[in-house]
């Protein structure tokens, strides 16, 4: 579209020499002042890269020291059988079947018993409780998480073991079913804290309209809230599961050691991570079965990465809403 | 007139069910916790004392006090964060402020907040695979500290991060449009407004590194090792070192006819530290959310 | 150094993209010096990302792209040395008050401070006088210590103009700015921005097409990236406009 050029006269145009900017705007900033500035900024960028540098060297590290291994072993044998004779002195044998199970077994009945507790309480904190109880609740859960691992396995080792042993009157209180509660105990604090965000993301007007329906709050929050909020629920679940398969220290004095495939909750059982940490110490580096720890660990790895990352997926999902 | 039918009568008495079957399962985590820790307390109280905590372990480790695992763990945790925290901070302040969103920064973000839920042990075959062997550090408190600052890493990454994006992203425009650069505008507005959100993430940390035990497992700590007592400065940056957290592994797995009150004891210190740092940092967003500026 | 041209800013085919998305569909048009000079048209017409292409801020969102030339003062804005001075020769009042979360003080003196002012001196007097030209120093002269995000929305729209100022630009550009402010603020700014129009520039992005009327010299009406006409106001305003579209925008038949 053709530009109209006005008639009116214009101001004359400043000649050169005239200008000079004014104070305020002209940069006077001292030499030094400009040379921090860019060493602060080279400094930022270094430690973007490094860190970026050690993210990809954990990837990479990891594989380097287990994948020599894999070209020697039949990887279905690997998987799927569950003789583990690592230190025999004839054949070695690496059958991991029978630790995937441990840590399968340990796992699924941890959720089975967080996972109602935990939604349950992420419900009442996110619907049911006054500000100040919801304050306190939060701060019980927060420090609930924060308890170390290995102090969950000496309370496994001690307390539970024996109130296993008392209230279901059986021979070792070391097993699936007492690191069962001890996983269950770790990973309540953050479904609670996920699970809570996903409820509190249910848009109120979710709310209002089940109110104006008549609904009572029962109804209200299982015929709409945890549909509402599956995904972030099941984000919640997830990540709880993330954790309880990766859990070493409290599985390790938890759990008795036999590498058997458990057939009742209060077998003794082994699970991949207790395996690295009670074998990986007498190893010889770049053995076999230094490398075949290091295998597990890459499974481990790429179990618990997807997990997470799926979680995470989910929860990103949510948050933009 | 509004009169209570017994229809309403039912669904209140439902509603007052409902609020008591989900607070009895949020009670169900409470009470076990309070009932433990009470328990572990009673239990330990015979050996707790000043002396317990400043004089060395003796006689196999069955007498004594804790001194050389508590000085170790507090090798530890300094070194470790001494280099997880800065680098942690300024690489989100990278990530957040300076870098274009393209692909691969999308890539590192992923990377990053999924390293943050790798299990413990996987992280003690890093530190084997990488720092003890590989840079040829040995076990030593250097290779097991950098194990656990990389451990860390990721997670004050992805704290800090969360810090900075709450702060607005018009107070940045708003500085942009009068020319300020970037630095200038961190400095300025963004740190000092998420400083608190960052300080916060920092200090979870330093719980976390002295609550772990399997990556220092492989990587520096040691079943026993004699240093001077009462002397900050005993261990040495390439000696290996005792730790609280292993040290209470050892006592209650591999050391036997400990007095019953040892490894209470020490869960009791253990645990203390730690949920006293946590309360620490619970009490310091409290207080600074308290003085948010917008 | 070459000749100083007429126009302040000179506007050449200015194509912006945000991704695959065209805003602007290569559009001229050139802005007087020491004019108040008015956009209007309806939203998502492209006329922020016009104000944003020309202090180069557009560039911070992800993903955008711009051809053609915006030159200012006969510089071309992608290619000049110092990109900060560029926007600090452009001063820009967003559509929302955005009051930084530091003292009212330090509100205007932020960006003297960013270019190496330190003198106290000349900032209490450089504070006073922006904030008096924004009409914000009699409300806030005994409480410069406060801070600048606890103020209501007028007086933060008030200091986000008097950090525009603060900087002493030659082109001032307000992008809607009386979205968030009541009526009496609107009128107070509009006598500040006609005492301005001695001093410096003014680009003036409205939705109120009165104020338009009201305010400035020229009026372009802008529509999905198109420069539908331009011209004085007493032609855009009339009934004498080239494009019925004008006249129906004008008048309100669509909006």
């Amino acid at each position: 579209m053709p530009v109209i050029e006005i008639e009116k006269p214009l101001a004359p145009a400043p000649t050169p020499a005239a200008i000079v900017a004014p104070k305020a705007r002209r940069s006077q900033r001292s030499g030094a002042a400009v040379f921090g500035e860019k060493c602060i900024e080279a400094l930022i960028r270094l430690c973007g890269i490094s860190a970026i540098i050690f993210v990809f060297a954990i990837f990479f590290f990891v594989f380097r020291e287990g994948a020599p291994i894999v070209s020697k072993l039949d990887l279905g044998k690997f998987l799927f059988t569950t003789t583990w004779y690592p230190t025999s002195l004839g054949v070695p044998r690496y059958g991991v079947g029978a630790l995937i199970v441990g840590t399968f077994s340990v796992t699924v009945l941890a959720m089975a018993i967080a996972v109602p507790f935990g939604l349950g309480a992420a419900i009442f904190v996110s619907e049911f409780c006054s500000k100040k109880t919801k304050e306190a609740l939060k701060i019980t859960i927060e420090l609930l998480a924060a308890i170390p691992s290995v102090v969950w396995g000496f309370i496994g080792l001690t307390v539970m073991n024996v109130v296993i042993q008392k209230v279901f009157n059986v021979q070792v209180g070391l097993n699936v079913l007492n690191a069962a509660l001890l996983l269950a105990l770790m990973s309540v604090p953050i479904m609670v804290s996920i699970g809570e965000d996903a409820l509190k993301a249910v848009p109120d007007s979710y709310r209002e309209a089940g109110i104006a329906l008549g609904c009572t709050r029962w109804q209200l929050i299982w015929r709409v809230l945890v549909p509402a909020a599956k995904n972030g629920l099941l984000a919640a679940v997830l990540l709880g599961v993330g954790r309880a398969v990766g859990e070493t220290m409290a599985v390790l004095m938890a759990t008795g050691h036999s590498v058997n495939i458990p057939h009742s909750i209060f077998d003794s059982v082994r699970t991949l991570t207790a395996t690295i940490a009670a074998e990986l110490g007498e190893t010889a580096e770049g053995s076999d079965h230094y490398r075949v720890l290091f295998l597990i660990g890459i499974l481990l790895f790429t179990i618990t990465f997807i997990v997470n990352l799926t979680a995470d997926l989910i929860v990103k999902g949510i948050r933009k809403k | 007139m509004f009169v209570e039918t017994p229809f309403v009568r039912k669904k209140h008495r439902r509603e007052i069910l409902a609020k008591c079957v989900f607070g009895a399962m949020a009670l169900a985590m409470v009470i076990p916790l309070v009932l433990i820790i009470g328990y572990l307390v009673f239990k330990a109280a015979p050996l707790l004392s000043w002396d317990f905590l400043t004089s060395n372990p003796t006689n196999g480790m069955r007498k004594g006090g804790i001194w050389s695992a508590l000085l170790g763990t507090i090798y530890l945790v300094v070194i470790s964060l001494c280099i997880s925290a800065p680098i942690g901070v300024l690489a989100a302040v990278y990530l957040n402020e300076y870098a274009r969103e393209n692909w691969f920064t999308r890539i590192v973000n992923l990377a990053v907040v999924n390293l943050a839920g790798v299990p413990s042990i996987v992280h003690a075959l890093f530190g084997l695979g990488a720092f003890v062997l590989f840079a040829g550090m040995g076990r030593s408190i250097l290779a097991a500290s950098l194990t656990l600052a990389i451990m860390t890493m990721p997670v004050i990454i992805a704290s800090t991060r969360e810090a900075l994006a709450s702060v607005p992203v018009s107070f940045r425009e708003a500085c942009w449009n009068v020319g300020a650069s970037r630095w200038q505008t961190i400095k300025a507005v963004v740190l000092p407004n998420s400083i608190s959100g960052i300080l916060t993430g920092v200090i979870l940390q330093v719980s976390r590194t002295a609550g772990e035990t399997a990556p220092i497992m492989f990587t520096g700590a040691v079943f026993y090792r004699n240093i001077a007592e009462g002397n900050l400065f005993a261990y040495g940056i390439k000696d290996q070192c005792m730790a609280l957290s292993m040290h209470l592994y050892t006592v209650t797995t591999q050391v036997t006819n400990a007095p019953d009150a040892l490894p209470y004891a020490i869960a009791v210190v253990l645990l203390g530290t730690v949920l006293l740092v946590n309360a620490t940092a619970i009490v310091f967003r409290v207080y600074l959310r308290s003085r948010k500026k917008w | 150094m070459h000749a100083i041209p007429k126009a302040k800013v000179q506007v050449d085919n200015l194509r912006t993209f945000y991704g695959a998305k065209e805003v602007h569909h290569g559009i001229s048009f050139h802005i007087e010096r020491n004019e108040i000079f008015a956009i209007i048209g309806p939203a998502q017409s492209g006329k922020t990302t016009l104000l944003r292409a020309i202090n180069r801020t557009f560039e911070f969102t992800a993903g955008t792209r711009m051809t053609g030339t915006i030159n200012v003062d006969g510089e071309d804005v992608k290619k000049v040395r110092d990109v900060y001075g560029l926007r600090r020769k452009i001063g820009m009042v967003a559509p929302l008050p955005v009051g930084l979360p530091l003292t009212i003080y330090d509100n205007v003196a932020f960006a003297p401070r960013s270019s190496g002012v330190t003198e106290k001196s000349f900032l209490d007097a450089h504070v006073e006088k922006c904030l008096r030209q924004a009409a914000l120093w009699d409300e806030v002269k005994d409480r410069l210590d406060s801070l600048g995000t606890k103020l209501s929305g007028g007086q933060q729209q008030r200091l986000t103009i008097a950090r525009a100022l603060s900087h002493e630009p030659e082109i001032l550009c307000l992008d809607e700015f009386s979205i968030a402010i009541d009526p009496v603020t609107t009128m107070r700014i509009e006598d500040v921005l006609k005492e301005l129009k001695k001093e410096m520039t003014i680009i003036l992005v409205t939705n109120l097409v009165q104020q338009a009327r009201r305010l400035a010299a020229r009026t372009m009406f802008l529509w999905n990236g198109d420069i539908i006409e331009l011209d004085t106001n007493e032609v855009m305003f009339s009934e004498g406009t080239k494009d019925q579209r004008t006249r129906d925008y004008v008048n309100g038949i669509f909006g």
